[in-house]
């Protein structure tokens, strides 16, 4: 018989419940209804403060379960439980009886009792909407016309707080943080890493005030102004309030359920309260009178009610109890692991602490240290993943060894077996080892059979390590031709002097190649500077964009990108443009890049479709090639009657410098006047904003299916030092970048990351800036327009052909209706190769 | 050249052999039929039909000529699906595949063998 089964609260912690029950109640013992406040579906709250970077709530999604014993009802909270009857009531008058209830209503933010906490641009920051609303705000007072950066002040220096800072910074706003205790991230942290963690939060962009609280709010002029108990007043345009949450626990304190001293519906270690037919997890639970605001005991106390309901014996350990963290906060990387403020009696600690490399590492120990006891790492939480399992367990090594720089390496071979590598998901060192020696022989693979480092993500150097101590190789090969990657490969022809794809492949790899290393090789050559991308052996390697200048459309036809530096062209320029498009029978559309696309081009159409373009003085405008793509930008101060700069004139300067330049993946740019942003700079490979005093330089944006904002690299440059650090940026890119990767990973993959990146290429770390500049140089005094060079040659024109025994005549599959006034292709035909 | 037996079929000039270059293709008109014909570094010339089956476009002698595994092989320029240029079999999805025609070389030109 089919029980009845009504869980309360659709955030993390009750989709983890909902999709564990559907995957083991093998005999469909029971019927699931989730009733959910939000009207959204389940979504990702730890993941909350990517949505102000561009990813969409329907990325933030969790997987929804389609499934005959499930229902869902959003938007309808539980008002009522009526624990005599079994019933719950709902906001619209519905009302469910259940066999059993699962309380997952989580928890509400807490906004301290202060006078105006309710005045608009006063917020929370909990939830989606929440974050609707502050960008809403944000943008609103950035619309407006006054001078000044707009600020916000930010109540709350924990882990949210901070989030929400730094959600803010990058919403245009200048963030104040105002913290009640001595220092930011008081539960993670102890002092000495609070210390230097203000210090490094301080250095970006951030104002830190510890030690004071919010007295009141008050509106002056359309403006908020938050007063301090230490008498300090604070303009801001938003207020945030992060100050910690409360358990949800409304409907189980009215149902006459227990609840603990601070909150929180008491449980068993079943997860259940005091009446057997309901449970509580996540947030709004209080296990042994406390509650756990982090994800991973929601998730765990989800697997044991989903056991007890299905008759199993779960119950919660201490180790799924492990408040463990370990994030990067406003580019500073934090943990905190174990007894990480040495409550345990006579517990020692051992701290290094270097402020001038910005790093604080402690270990406690037992008194008689020879365990380690729990642990804090601020500015390099490197050895996290190492440290946090062998809480518990004998110290391998030296305590001190174990944290100083240069000291001793620990390896996964120290970990005990039943050291959980993935604290998320409760996965020991016994079970991933068991794992490798069944065949899983990469991360995905492990990922896949033992869900290890599929949450948070910072096990998977540990399980790297794994592998490598099962001794499997990671391979970095191309493919199959060459064992290298992309940046040894570029090493190679760089030192050699190789000049065609046949000798590298005979010298350094297998077989004939293939489309994956051909193209990589081609473009490696360009990039260093061989010549026509046509000429000789060079053309065989070009994947059919670069083989024909252009791009390759569904149908086989080829789409037309004339170069317009800036996105700035004449009357005259338009016309020949539209002529040729007219007489062509092209289609033509606007790109995203501020130029004009022409597609439905033929290939044998291509050259005199050129001969036109080149005679009006276009030159190509490489959309085929994995190369420089174009720097869009704003009117900037030639009309603009807010510009600070010449953005129009910088933008052309940058594309027709870095025009032709061959990369690892296609490269987008933008030049912005002012900080109002037009160009969408941030969105780029590289982009640039205009200040006050010169440039601002940021690096790694990216639209496409990641999409990533461009980070601040270095600021109020003038006009030669940014073109020399551009120059050097590319060419570091251009020379370490894996094939296909876009400045954005190849950022987030590099040890160090952007300080990394910024300390080779402004500061010069490794003495390479010259060379690399030397190298943009060469690249700008060898270029040549590739398409005249076509036109200009008898041998390449001739590949230009729809068929080699009928040169003219047009492939019968191409056709043509005519939509909105424009050609556009008939959807060919298709045999069913696919379902 | 590819072995093929010559027995029943119509052989048909493509083009002189100084238009093929190593490591690439050149589509061909027979009609109603398109042929793609490919030079291997080996000296070898292969033909397959033109028409990339996973997009309906006429287009894989534009595809990137390789191996895998010793396999000479094209690369659609689509959707990348390579295709075996002795047996046609796309190597990606083995049960689809391509037309495969005898092709010669007789006194500088090439021909294609149609049945």
């Amino acid at each position: 018989m089919t029980s009845e089964l009504v869980v309360v609260g659709n955030g993390m912690v009750g989709h983890r419940l909902v999709s564990a029950l559907l995957d083991r109640d093998t005999t469909h013992a029971w019927r699931i209804t989730v009733l959910g406040e939000e009207e959204r579906p389940a979504y990702d709250r730890v993941a909350l403060s990517s949505y102000v970077d561009g990813t969409t709530a329907e990325q933030l999604t969790l997987p929804e379960r389609t499934d005959p014993r499930l229902r869902t009802w959003l938007g309808d909270p539980v008002v009522e439980l009526d624990r005599a009857a079994r019933s719950v009531r709902t906001a619209s008058g519905r009302v469910l009886r259940y066999d059993a209830l699962v309380l997952a209503t989580g928890s509400f933010p807490f906004v301290p009792p202060v006078p105006g906490r309710d005045l608009p641009g006063c917020f929370v920051y909990r939830t989606l909407d929440d974050l609707d609303a502050i960008m809403e705000a944000a943008e609103a007072s950035i619309a407006e016309p006054r001078p000044g950066r707009r600020s916000a002040v930010v109540v709350g220096g924990g882990l949210l707080g901070l989030e929400a800072a730094r959600a803010l910074r990058s919403l245009g706003l200048s963030p104040q943080v105002v913290e009640i205790a001595p220092r930011l991230m008081p539960v993670q942290v102890d002092e000495g890493g609070g210390a230097l963690l203000r210090r490094l939060v301080e250095s970006s962009e951030l104002a830190v005030r510890c030690g004071v609280s919010v007295a009141g709010i008050s509106q002056e002029r359309g403006r908020l102004v938050a007063a301090l108990s230490d008498g300090i007043e604070l303009d801001a345009d938003v207020v945030v309030f992060s100050a910690g949450i409360r358990p949800a626990d409304a409907l189980a304190r009215a149902a006459g359920l227990p609840v603990g001293e601070r909150g929180g519906v008491l449980v068993d270690a079943r997860c259940r309260t005091q009446d057997p037919n309901v449970w509580a997890i996540g947030e709004c639970a209080a296990l042994e009178g406390r509650t756990y605001g982090l994800v991973a005991p929601g998730y765990a106390m989800a697997e044991v009610v989903a056991d007890r309901l299905l008759d199993g014996s779960a119950t919660m350990t201490p180790a799924e109890l492990d408040m463990s963290t370990q994030l990067k906060m406003l580019g500073v990387d934090v943990a905190s692991f174990g007894d990480a403020h040495a409550t345990t009696p006579g517990a020692l600690e051992v701290v290094v602490n270097d402020p001038v490399a910005g790093t604080y590492a402690k270990l406690v120990v037992s008194d008689d240290a020879q365990t380690l006891l729990g642990g804090v790492l601020v500015g390099d939480a490197s050895k996290y993943a190492t440290l946090r399992p062998l809480v518990g367990a004998p110290l391998p090594a030296d305590p001190v060894a174990m944290i100083a720089p240069g000291g001793v390496e620990i390896g996964a071979d120290a970990l005990p077996g039943t050291a959980q590598i993935c604290s998320c998901n409760a996965v020991t060192k016994d079970a991933v080892c068991a794992a490798i020696h069944d065949g899983a022989h990469d991360v995905p693979a492990l990922k896949a059979c033992t869900a290890a480092g599929t949450s948070c993500g910072s096990c998977v150097p540990v399980l790297k390590k794994l592998l490598a101590q099962a001794g499997v190789e990671q391979s970095t090969a191309l493919c199959e031709h060459f064992a290298h990657s992309r940046a040894e490969l570029f090493e190679i022809v760089a030192g050699t002097g190789i000049t065609t794809f046949s000798e590298l492949v005979e010298r350094h790899g297998t077989g004939r190649g293939c489309d994956i290393c051909k193209p990589a090789v081609a473009s490696i050559l360009a990039s260093l500077g061989n010549g026509h991308v046509l000429a000789g052996e060079q053309a065989a390697l070009q994947d059919t964009n670069d083989a024909f200048l252009a791009n390759l459309q569904r149908n086989g036809t080829y789409s037309v990108v004339p170069r317009i530096p800036g996105g700035e062209v004449t009357p005259d320029g338009l016309i020949t443009i539209g002529e040729v498009a007219r007489d062509f029978g092209l289609y033509t559309k606007i790109t995203g890049g501020q130029r004009i696309d022409m597609f439905g081009a033929r290939v044998e159409q291509l050259p005199a479709i050129w001969r036109r373009l080149v005679d009006a003085g276009f030159e190509s405008g490489h959309a085929y090639g994995k190369a420089l793509r174009t720097v869009k930008s704003c009117v900037g101060t030639t009309w603009c009657r807010f510009g600070v700069q010449d953005s129009v004139g910088l933008a052309v300067a940058l594309e027709l410098r870095y025009r032709g330049l061959r990369a690892p993946h296609k490269i987008k740019s933008g030049v912005s006047g002012c900080a109002r942003e037009c160009a969408e700079a941030r969105s780029k490979d590289f982009g640039v904003i205009a200040t006050e005093n010169g440039w601002n330089l940021y690096v790694g944006g990216n639209g496409g299916f990641t999409p990533r904002h461009a980070e601040l690299l270095a600021s109020d440059l003038d006009t030669d030092t940014l073109i020399a650090v551009i120059d050097r940026f590319l060419m570091f890119y251009i020379r370490t970048a894996d094939r296909l990767q876009r400045t954005a990973s190849w950022i987030e993959a590099m040890e160090g990351g952007l300080d990394h990146l910024r300390a080779v290429v402004v500061e010069d770390s490794l003495g390479i800036c010259a060379d690399l500049e030397a190298a943009m140089d060469a690249h700008v005094g060898n270029y040549a327009d590739e398409w005249r060079g076509v036109l200009e040659d008898e041998e390449k024109l001739a590949r230009f052909v729809s068929f080699v025994n009928a040169p003219d005549t047009p492939d019968p599959t191409i056709s043509f209706v005519t939509e909105r006034g424009q050609p556009v292709p008939v959807p060919i035909g298709l045999p069913a190769v696919r379902s | 050249m590819t072995a093929t037996i010559d027995a029943g079929l119509r052989w048909e000039p493509a083009c002189t052999v100084d238009r093929l270059m190593p490591e690439r293709g050149v589509a061909v008109l027979l009609g109603e039929q398109q042929v793609a014909v490919f030079l291997t570094h080996d000296g070898a010339v292969h033909a397959i039909g033109n028409i990339d089956p996973f997009s309906g476009a006429a287009v894989l002698s534009r595809g990137l000529v390789g191996d895998r595994a010793g396999v000479a092989t094209v690369a659609s320029p689509v959707y990348k699906q390579v295709f075996d240029l002795q047996t046609g079999r796309c190597l990606d999805e083995p049960t689809v595949s391509v037309p495969v025609y005898a092709v010669r070389a007789r006194g500088g030109t090439i021909q294609i063998g149609l049945p």
